[in-house]
């Protein structure tokens, strides 16, 4: 009984009697096998959200990939055991990251003489500002190439 | 204010061993004469360039670390820019970055003394809490 008195109160206050025939439509189609007339109200709360609703589920079932979507290459990564990546400063206590120290800078730079991304390294983001900031310095003085590789 | 600055600058490859310390010195008494310090002088020596500067492949690398204010290191590098023989210069502060380390520094050594502190701290409480019940 709680039930009913409280179905008819919510589509009402919601929006009226404009989206109570508008979500009937869907509710006949589609819940009507699924679910008992009684949890209809809960359906007419969110008429324009039943559609999104059912797009949600999909994306629901596509969520657990997509933290993995970057990681699509991540869930390869578990099927073809891959290490888990952790950033060379933190490990090996470097604190001071230098300009000068173009042998350690250079691991972290590309053939082509771009920065390579954190996503590759896997060095954290407080040591990769330190090590951005070091690499353009060394660029300025020539210690390291701005493209290409060092001549 | 007095900060700490590492002036790193190359020369063109053929500059004399003479001319080199005699841009050094110069450079020295500009900053003693403002009221600065020159902490140390380093000849870097001679070093392929990552790229083409001023048509040179090579450069000789120098270091000197400086210390005084602000106004003494723009002087720096206006005379940098104006002597022939520079071909690059890079001003770097590292007084802060010197300060963090110092902080960082610390902190490890202050937990290299904490652990028996810590391994003290819990056997406390633990004999504490079968009095408590008793």
């Amino acid at each position: 009984m709680a039930d009913e008195t409280r179905g008819p109160s919510a589509p009402g206050g919601s929006s009226g009697g404009t989206a109570a025939p508008a979500s009937d439509r869907p509710t006949g189609d589609r819940p009507a096998g699924d679910r008992p007339s009684g949890d209809r109200p809960s359906f007419g709360d969110r008429p324009s959200g039943e559609r999104p609703s059912g797009d949600r589920q999909f994306s629901g079932e596509r969520r657990p990939p997509r933290p993995g979507g970057p990681g699509g290459g991540r869930e390869g990564g578990r099927k073809f055991f891959r290490r888990k990546k952790v950033c060379k400063f933190c490990v090996e206590k470097i604190e001071a990251v230098n300009y000068k120290d173009v042998r350690l800078l250079a691991q972290f730079v590309a053939e082509s003489g771009k920065i390579v991304p954190r996503r590759l390294t896997g060095v954290c983001t407080p040591h990769q500002r330190r090590l951005s900031s070091a690499i353009k310095q060394a660029r300025n003085i020539a210690l390291l190439p701005f493209a290409g590789r060092a001549a | 204010m007095n900060r700490t600055y590492e002036l790193m600058f190359i020369v063109r490859p053929d500059m004399v061993e003479e001319e080199q310390d005699k841009l050094i010195s110069t450079l020295s008494t500009v900053v003693t004469s403002s009221g600065g310090t020159v902490k140390s002088v380093e000849k870097m020596g001679k070093r392929r360039l990552a790229y083409v500067v001023r048509r040179f492949h090579d450069g000789l690398y120098m270091l000197l670390t400086v210390e005084g204010s602000g106004g003494l290191i723009a002087e720096l590098e206006r005379r940098l820019r104006v002597t022939e023989p520079v071909i690059k210069f890079l001003t770097v502060r590292i007084d802060e970055e010197q300060k963090r380390l110092d902080k960082l520094k610390a902190i490890k050594d202050a937990r290299r003394k904490a652990p028996p502190a810590a391994a003290a701290a819990p056997a406390e409480p633990a004999a504490e809490a079968p009095a408590a019940t008793a």
